[in-house]
C-alpha cells in the first residue's frame, strides 16, 4: 500500500474536482428530496452519460453533449410538472431506460465509446483534468448563487403550494431553473465521479441529513459534511487499494446510509 | 362601507363542472367575512377560485390591483421526514412569532413532523395569518384545535383585522364564525 500516492500533486486536481461535487450534489439533493424527485436525478445522470457518448460519436466536446442531453431531460421533466406523481415517476423511469439503452448500444458498437463508457460508469475521477476542475468550480459558483435565490421559492412552493398563485405569481420558472441546475451538475459530475457515484452523492447524504437534522439549514450542513466525508474516504481508499473511485464512493455512502438509519431507528426506540 | 378589496359577481366556479354559485359578495378593508355551509357546498372551491386554482365557469372576480393574498389550506402538505422547524416555517412567509401562544412558542425550534396535529394546524394558521398580506383566506381554521386553541385564534383574528387586514373565513363551525366575523354568507 503506497500512502505517498495520497500526496502526489498528480491527484490534487481530481481530488478538488470531486470535492466540489461532494459539496454541490448533496446540497441540490436536499431540495430534490424535499420535492420527492430523486428518481429524476438518476434519469438526468444516465441521460447525461448517453449525451456524452453521442457527442463523442459526432466529434463534439463530451461536456457539451452531456449538458445538452441533461438539459433536454430537464425540459422534458418540466413538461410533466403538472402531471400526477405516478405519471412523473413513469416519465423519469422512461428517461432512465432511454439513457441506459443508448449508452450501452454505443459502448457495445464503438471502440472509443467503450473506453469512455467504462470511465463514465466506473467513475474514474483520477482521469479528470484541469478543464473538469474549472467547469466544476464555475458551475458550483453559479449554483450557489442561484440557490440563494431559489431556496425560499422552492421551500415556499412545498410548504405553501398556493402561495405564489394566490399573489398572481408563478413558481414554474423557479422549478425549471432548479431542474436545469440539477441536470447541469449531474452532467458535469457524471464525467468525473461516474453515473452512480454522482447519483450516490445526490441521494444518500440528504437521506442521512433528513434523519438527524432539526432544521433545514442544519440538514444542508449535515448533507454536505456527509458528502465530504464519503468523498475524502473513497478517494484515499481508491488510491491505496488501486480500485475504481465511483463504486467505492457508492458503497461507502450506502454503508453510511444504512448505519445512519440503524442508529436513528435505535435512537427512536430508546 | 370601506372600499372593496375584491368583489365577486354572479360567480360560478368548480373543476370539471361548477361546484359553487352563482354567488356574489364583497370584502371590505379590515372586514372579517364568514362563509358557512354544509360539506360539499363549495366553500373551499370558492377560496380556490379566489386564488386562481379553480375554474371560473361564469361571472367574475374583481380584485384590487397588487392585492396580496395569504391562503391557509385545509390540508397541510407532506411534512413527514422533512427537517424543517417552526421558526423556519414562519420565516418563509415573513410571519412574526410575536404573540404566539406559549404552548407553541416553546416548540418553534422543533421539527414540524414532531408537532401534534393541533400544534401544526395552529402554526400553519399563524404563518398565513401573520404573513404580510392585505387579505387572509382561512379554510376550516378550527380543525384539530382544542377549545383553548380556538379561543386564542379568535383573539388573533380580531387583532389582525384591527391592524387593517381583511379576512375571509370558511368554516363549518357556526359558533366560531359568529364569534369572529362581522358578516356571514351562507352557502348551500
Amino acid at each position: 500500500m503506497n500512502t505517498e500516492l495520497l500526496f502526489d500533486p498528480l491527484f490534487a486536481e481530481p481530488f478538488v474536482t470531486g470535492l466540489v461535487f461532494a459539496v454541490l450534489l448533496p446540497l441540490l439533493g436536499c431540495y430534490l428530496r424535499l420535492r420527492d424527485e430523486w428518481l429524476a436525478a438518476l434519469a438526468f445522470a444516465q441521460t447525461a452519460a448517453a449525451g456524452s457518448l453521442l457527442a463523442m460519436l459526432f466529434g463534439l466536446p463530451l461536456v457539451l453533449g452531456g449538458l445538452v442531453a441533461a438539459g433536454l431531460a430537464a425540459s422534458l421533466k418540466h413538461a410533466f410538472e403538472g402531471a400526477t406523481r405516478g405519471t412523473q415517476g413513469a416519465a423519469y423511469a422512461m428517461l432512465l431506460l432511454l439513457g441506459w439503452g443508448v449508452s450501452v448500444l454505443l459502448v457495445a458498437n464503438l471502440p472509443l465509446a467503450e473506453r469512455m463508457g467504462h470511465a463514465l460508469f466506473d467513475g474514474q475521477l483520477y482521469f479528470t483534468d484541469r478543464s473538469h476542475l474549472i467547469n466544476a468550480v464555475a458551475f458550483a459558483l453559479l449554483s450557489f448563487f442561484s440557490l440563494r435565490w431559489l431556496s425560499r421559492r422552492l421551500l415556499l412552493a412545498h410548504f405553501f403550494p398556493d402561495f405564489f398563485r394566490a399573489r398572481g405569481l408563478s413558481e414554474r420558472r423557479a422549478h425549471f431553473a432548479f431542474d436545469l441546475l440539477v441536470a447541469g451538475a449531474l452532467a458535469l459530475s457524471t464525467m468525473s465521479v461516474g453515473v452512480m457515484g454522482a447519483f450516490a452523492l445526490i441521494f444518500v447524504p440528504p437521506l442521512i441529513a433528513f434523519n438527524w437534522a432539526d432544521g433545514w439549514h442544519r440538514a444542508l450542513l449535515l448533507a454536505v459534511l456527509s458528502g465530504l466525508l464519503a468523498h475524502v474516504t473513497a478517494f484515499a481508499l481508491a488510491l491505496l487499494l488501486d480500485q475504481p473511485f465511483g463504486p467505492l464512493l457508492g458503497l461507502l455512502l450506502v454503508g453510511m446510509g444504512v448505519l445512519s438509519a440503524l442508529l436513528h431507528s435505535f435512537g427512536a426506540r430508546h | 362601507m370601506s372600499a372593496a378589496l375584491f368583489e365577486v359577481d354572479a360567480l360560478s366556479a368548480g373543476y370539471a363542472r361548477p361546484v359553487v354559485g352563482p354567488l356574489s359578495l364583497r370584502l371590505g378593508g379590515g372586514e372579517v367575512l364568514g362563509i358557512v355551509g354544509p360539506n360539499g357546498c363549495g366553500k373551499s372551491t370558492l377560496l380556490a377560485a379566489l386564488t386562481g386554482s379553480a375554474r371560473i365557469f361564469s361571472g367574475r372576480i374583481d380584485k384590487r390591483p397588487g392585492l396580496r393574498i395569504s391562503l391557509q389550506q385545509q390540508q397541510a402538505p407532506a411534512i413527514e421526514g422533512i427537517p424543517f422547524n417552526g421558526a423556519e416555517l414562519l420565516a418563509l412567509t415573513g410571519a412574526s412569532a410575536e404573540g404566539l401562544p406559549p404552548w407553541l412558542e416553546s416548540r418553534l425550534a422543533g421539527r414540524l413532523d414532531r408537532l401534534s396535529g393541533g400544534q401544526l394546524q395552529f402554526l400553519y394558521l399563524w404563518a398565513c395569518l401573520q404573513a404580510p398580506a392585505d387579505v387572509v383566506l382561512l379554510d376550516e381554521p378550527t380543525n384539530n384545535l382544542d377549545p383553548d386553541g380556538i379561543s386564542f385564534l379568535e383573539g388573533a383574528l380580531r387583532r389582525r383585522a384591527d391592524e387593517g387586514a381583511s379576512l375571509l373565513v370558511v368554516s363549518h363551525d357556526a359558533r366560531f364564525i359568529d364569534a369572529v366575523c362581522d358578516r356571514t354568507v351562507v352557502l348551500g
